[in-house]
């Protein structure tokens, strides 16, 4: 299989189904002429031109609010807004409109949305460094994927372009750059299905996006001390599918969740809460959290450096779970 | 004030169009010159150390001298600033610490700001300069209530708040202007028109003749000024925050001018505009046109020009090796102020943090 970065994979997807069906179109800030602030679309406004790849105005409730509209319309629109950060400019279009108007019009509308954006950090400073995952995947009637390898991007985009639903497709800043194994060819994965992405018997590490790097990082650490691992990603948070980790709990007993953005009332929060009650009989110790420093996420490298989990807290976490 | 004639107030031969002097003295002519060379001293500096991998990220406002030092020049003590990134130049002008001002882009302990924003992001309560705001626009809400904060008080005093042409596609930007419009805040939305929103051109934003011409939808003036004849900003500035303090109410101003350089350092514009297109613009560099016309009025030679960027220089070559050799800023501010007094969770992870058990 070709090793290629998440950025290309995602572009690939977007790209195929640009060529597949005529109705999707990419709209967004810079996401034309320069070809996306991390360089996604990069290319396509030549291939496909500025009727299709479109440049908006900076407004994000208007990108989403007009996204929903040409949605609703008939078109196949995937809306980017450049990084997680400026959704909140555009949060009652999503919440209140994207995720709900085929519940509210009994089901007689449509809104075939896709929205991409990235979460990430690198000294941006407290108001562009966040994840904002969980509130997303708080909402009925959207769909959350948040996937963390190349191979992933490309076949869950692919499947949240065709979803008749909206998704919020989250990527990562930081992973645009990594590369991984891509099938050559068309295919598409489900959403809604976790995947175990390392086998092991010792603890269950429930993760996703950046952090399913992390803690592979820390597993391969730990199987040199003989603790193994095994490694949940979620891939997609709303609808959550518990039954990797369900079945992982079954051997191991014990359960970490780790997540790059704040615990407290985060996804390590409902997953605990699933397994705590789902497989109480099967665990031997609570499960545990880690997830990123309580406060915004500060410029200086020195403290950016202590807010989100590293391979060695992980790898000490699990250390303490089996002490 | 129909906003689109353009005000200017230099004349090619040197003098002054009466109706747009703003009558500074000829110690103030100079001291504009001073500000505004410091400036593009600072911006050239600020993109060698990111560059060089000494800071994270720079803005510059290279080309954009006239309008925030124009505008900096009529600002007077309690009037309050809600400046974008770009506008270091207000705040400089306005009697913000070259030193503190460096200070904030290292993000160490000789930031005032304690580490916690982005380069370019200054704030001081002293000065009334609020934090910049990252998320575009997103200040101009605030200084309209800021501004009627005052006015409720009866203090004499105004807002200014700056954005670029792309800000005035935000929902903030029209809202702002109504709130003003409505509640007749002492309010001055300066909007300095570069041409470009990062790739994006200002004919993307807007199907407008003009920006100014926005001002007529809520009810207020608005104007339009060369925004690189720093005399005319500051006359037109100086009158709209005359006006504001008087109780006359908001102003928009559009200042027409050009981002000679990167969006910030994050970017390259030569993928989205051409050498010529800089060039042109580049003939109208703001400091080298006011400088003309200082030495057409006798004011400045080419000595004392090479003089004022010597010093600039130097100054900014001090404030750097200044802050540069100050430490990291302490682990534990890291949970400080995000609330007044701080919470016990807060303060069991420090603790936690500190302790080394993550
Ligand atoms: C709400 C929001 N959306 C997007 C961005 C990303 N962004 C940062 S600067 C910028 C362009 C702003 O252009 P303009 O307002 O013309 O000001 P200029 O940078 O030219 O001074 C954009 C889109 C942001 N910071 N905030």
């Amino acid at each position: 299989m070709p090793l290629i970065t998440y950025r290309d994979a995602i572009r690939d997807a977007l790209r195929e189904e640009m060529i597949r069906d005529d109705r999707v179109l990419i709209l967004g800030e810079e996401v034309g002429v320069w070809g996306g602030t991390y360089a996604v679309t990069r290319n396509l406004h030549e291939e496909f031109g500025g009727k299709r790849v479109i440049d908006t105005p900076i407004a994000e409730a208007a990108i989403i609010g007009a996204a929903i509209g040409a949605a609703m319309g008939g078109l196949r629109p995937v809306a980017e807004l450049m990084t997680i950060n400026f959704s909140l400019e555009a949060m009652d279009q999503i919440v209140n409109n994207a995720a709900k108007i085929h519940y509210m019009f009994g089901g007689q509308i449509k809104v075939p949305l896709v929205i991409r954006t990235p979460a990430g950090w690198g000294q941006l400073g407290a108001t562009h460094s966040q994840s904002f995952e969980a509130w997303f995947a708080h909402l009925p009637g959207l769909i959350v994927a948040m996937p963390g390898t190349p191979r992933d991007a490309k076949g869950l985009l692919k499947t949240a372009i065709r979803s008749e639903n909206p998704v919020m497709f989250i990527e990562h800043a930081r992973l645009y750059g990594l590369k991984g194994e891509v099938p050559e060819g068309e295919y598409t994965l489900p959403l809604g299905v976790s995947d175990i992405k390392r086998g092991g018997r010792d603890v269950t590490i429930v993760t996703y996006s950046r952090m399913l790097h992390v803690a592979l990082g820390a597993a391969e650490e730990l199987a040199k001390e003989g603790i193994e691992c095994e490694v949940v990603d979620l891939r997609t948070l709303r609808p959550l599918d518990m039954g990797p980790a369900y079945e992982s709990v079954k051997k191991t007993h014990r359960a970490l969740v780790v997540e790059e953005d704040w615990t407290t009332c985060g996804m390590g929060a409902e997953i605990a809460a699933r397994i705590g009650r789902d497989r109480f009989d099967h665990l031997d110790a609570p499960v545990e959290r880690l997830g990123q420093v309580e406060v915004p996420v500060p410029y200086a490298k020195n403290l950016e450096a202590l807010m989100f989990p590293d391979e060695r807290m992980v790898a000490d976490r699990v250390r303490k779970m089996l002490s | 004030m129909n906003g689109l004639s353009m005000i200017a107030a230099m004349l090619p031969d040197g003098t002054v169009d009466p109706a747009n002097d703003p009558g500074l003295s000829d110690g103030d002519l100079l001291a504009v010159h001073g500000k505004m060379t410091l400036l593009r001293a600072l911006d050239e500096k600020g993109i060698a150390l990111q560059r060089s991998g000494r800071i994270g990220f720079y803005v510059p406002s290279t080309g954009q001298e006239a309008c925030a030092v124009g505008a900096g020049f009529r600002l007077r003590e309690g009037d309050w600033l809600f400046p974008s990134y770009r506008d270091h130049g207000l705040a400089l002008t306005r009697g913000y610490p070259l030193s503190t001002l460096v200070a904030q882009l290292f993000g160490n302990r000789s930031d005032a700001t304690r580490g916690r924003q982005m380069p370019n992001h200054w704030c001081d309560r002293n000065i009334h300069l609020v934090s910049v705001s990252s998320p575009v626009a997103t200040q101009l809400p605030h200084a309209v209530g800021t501004a009627y904060a005052s006015k409720l008080r009866g203090e004499p005093v105004a807002a200014i708040t700056t954005f670029g042409d792309g800000g005035t596609s935000t929902g903030d930007f029209h809202a702002a202007m109504n709130f003003a419009g409505v509640f007749r805040t002492p309010t001055v939305f300066l909007c300095e028109n570069n041409q470009y929103a990062i790739s994006v051109h200002v004919t993307r934003q807007t199907a407008s003749k003009s920006l100014a011409v926005k001002a007529q939808a809520y009810g207020i003036p608005g104007i339009r000024v060369d925004g690189n004849d720093v005399l005319a900003v500051c006359k037109v500035v100086g009158d709209a925050l005359a006006l504001a303090r008087s109780g006359g109410g908001p102003t928009l101003i559009e200042a027409v001018t050009y981002r000679m350089g990167p969006h910030s350092t994050s970017d390259d514009p030569t993928v989205y505009r051409s050498e010529e297109e800089v060039e042109q613009w580049r003939k109208g560099d703001p400091i080298r046109r006011y400088a003309a016309f200082l030495k057409k009025r006798g004011l400045l030679d080419d000595e004392a020009e090479d003089t004022a960027q010597a010093e600039a220089k130097e100054a900014v070559r001090q404030a750097v090796s200044d802050a540069e050799i100050s430490p990291p800023v302490p682990v534990e501010s890291l949970f400080e102020d995000v609330y007044e007094e701080m919470p016990r969770h807060l303060a069991e992870q420090r603790d936690g943090l500190l302790s080394g058990k993550g």
